[in-house]
């Protein structure tokens, strides 16, 4: 093979190596989306959406197994790490929430309340393993700074909280002891075998649009002020309202 | 061959001339039919101030615009190439026209020059303009220093100027209230005809505030209080943005703020004083700045820290000039 015709192959084969290269970032990678839980398939116009999730310390599993995570329940009953949720229009929403992970002050105290939902208040009810230690009790308001105490379940913190900022939503979801031995150490979805908090409370979704949610509490551990990692990704600690008309 | 053979100062007159009427016309046009519509609005003294130098940039920049554009599109016609004209001359000759240079420079300068003191003035006569001064602002209304003391009080009558604290956290701006004991909220209520100070400050990184009916503008940095100054004039609905980078949902970091009539707005945050006293209690001291990770709420988790700790509390803030 002539020098010039080696050197059009390799021109050749370089295009074709970056041509590639760019499918395989763009194609598969970049544009590759997010799983999403439609709850308007199984809905009945008219009727209110139960929408269950669980918040863990740590995932278990995928490309970051320590990160912190929401996990939600399908329509189907089987957990799925998806953070956008398919909601009708104007429907009022059942949300319960199955809190697992351990927590402390918040960064500001504010968002230690009940804000946007119905009655501006959450039903909590504690558990310590499978054993109800607390609640059902109307919460609305809870001091993140509180001493802690082995007695008072509502008194370890707030974990996390699920927000929709441009709604005006915030829930604060009081943490699980961090210092009891029997929290969840399984990959998601934990089992209620294990120290958690149920915490519900009600909401109406709005006009169709899609409204992000998210955490406040700087729970992104390693990462600077703790909005990193989990907390600062798709997935995680934050996703979609995808409200649609039915 | 004609135009060639023409004296230039004709071309000149007559571009001038052209020049001088359109630009009057369009002027005239743009300060009458489009000027009352420019952004930020009449929402307060410096939206509408801001406004104001827009409409005066614009009247200053479509002169200049359309002197561009004349000679271009005079060039185009009147010295296009056509057949029997004469080749372009080049050279020496078409290099340099020291009197166009000079009449350029001079112009421009002039304008520039003008510029820079009337936006100088303007930032000086409206106290900041409604930009953030940073903790010791240079230029502050009347009565901003008293504002700050503890023992401030803000009523529907007594005129006195309402210190409004903005604390940025990704991705929400809320809000603090000092003359009514310190509740915080999601919304901005604002009441009309007062000199109101923001108090800017973040919990975590960089952002920024943006009233954009307000004409305000001040980044928020921790543990910094960032203030800027406005007087509202009218009631209505803002827009509230971040106007800085500052994370994933950086995007969704907007909210919407109300000018309200004096009464509405006591009403409104007596109201709100009540209903959030048990909340109140447990947000740490008012203070001008707080410590993002005083709590140990820094991403690591707790416990047995130190309770959450202001900075800079409420009174010992600097005064303002």
């Amino acid at each position: 093979m002539s020098v010039r015709a080696r050197a059009a192959v390799g021109v050749v084969g370089l295009f074709a190596a970056a041509g590639l290269a760019i499918w395989i970032l763009f194609g598969l990678f970049l544009t590759t989306g997010y799983p999403s839980v439609d709850f308007t398939k199984s809905h009945t116009a008219g009727q209110p959406v139960d929408l269950t999730v669980q918040t863990v310390g740590a995932i278990g599993y995928g490309p970051h197994p320590t990160w912190v995570s929401y996990v939600v329940k399908q329509p189907n009953g089987t957990w799925i790490q998806a953070s956008t949720w398919t909601l009708p229009a104007h429907t009022l929403v059942h949300m319960t929430i199955y809190q697992y992970d351990s927590g402390g002050p918040l960064r500001n105290q504010f968002w230690g309340s009940v804000q946007g939902v119905t009655n501006n208040a959450a039903t909590v009810t504690s558990f310590a393993g499978s054993h109800q230690i607390g609640g059902p009790t109307s919460v609305s308001l809870i001091d993140s700074n509180a001493t802690q105490s082995d007695s008072e379940p509502l008194s370890n913190g707030v974990g996390h909280t699920f927000a929709v900022p441009t709604l005006g939503i915030a829930v604060p979801l009081p943490a699980v002891n961090g210092n009891s031995s029997n929290q969840c150490s399984t990959s998601a979805p934990c089992p209620t075998t294990v120290d958690h908090n149920v915490v519900k409370f009600s909401f109406e979704t709005p006009g169709p649009g899609n409204y992000p949610w998210q955490c406040f509490v700087p729970c992104g551990l390693g990462y600077l002020f703790g909005n990193g990692g989990g907390m600062g990704t798709i997935n995680y600690m934050g996703g979609f309202l995808n409200v649609v008309n039915q | 061959m004609a135009e060639s053979s023409e004296n230039p100062v004709h071309h000149l007159r007559r571009m001038f001339v052209l020049w001088l009427v359109l630009s009057l016309v369009v002027d005239v046009l743009f300060w009458f039919l489009v000027g009352p519509h420019v952004p930020p609005g009449h929402m307060t003294e410096t939206a509408k101030d801001n406004q104001q130098v827009f409409n005066v940039l614009f009247v200053i920049a479509l002169p200049v615009l359309l002197g561009v554009w004349i000679y271009l599109g005079y060039s185009a016609i009147v010295w296009r190439d056509r057949e029997g004209a004469p080749e372009p001359v080049g050279g020496e000759v078409a290099r340099t026209n020291s009197h166009a240079q000079v009449l350029w420079i001079t112009i421009t300068s002039f304008i520039v020059i003008c510029l820079a003191a009337y936006g100088t003035i303007d930032l000086i006569s409206h106290n900041g303009a409604g930009g953030g001064q940073g903790p010791n602002p240079a230029w502050a209304p009347a009565g901003a220093a008293a504002a700050t003391q503890p023992n401030a009080v803000w009523t529907a009558t007594n005129n006195s100027v309402l210190p409004v604290q903005v604390i940025a956290q990704q991705w929400k701006f809320t809000y603090r209230y000092p003359t009514f004991g310190g509740f915080e909220s999601q919304h901005l209520i604002l009441p009309n005809n007062t000199e109101i100070a923001f108090h800017v400050t973040s919990l975590d990184v960089i952002h920024s505030f943006w009233g954009y009916q307000l004409g305000v503008k001040a980044d928020a940095n921790p543990q910094i209080d960032n203030v800027a100054f406005t007087k509202t004039i009218q009631t209505g609905t803002t827009w509230i943005r971040c106007s800085e980078l500052c994370g994933i949902w950086h995007g969704s970091m907007w909210n919407t703020g109300t000018v309200e009539s004096k009464q509405q707005f006591e009403q409104w945050a007596t109201t709100t004083e009540t209903a959030q006293a048990a909340a109140t209690k447990l947000l740490p001291p008012f203070a001008w700045t707080y410590v993002p990770d005083a709590n140990g709420a820094d991403g690591g988790y707790y416990p047995g820290v130190d309770q959450y700790s202001p900075t800079e509390v409420y009174g010992s803030t600097k005064a303002a000039s």
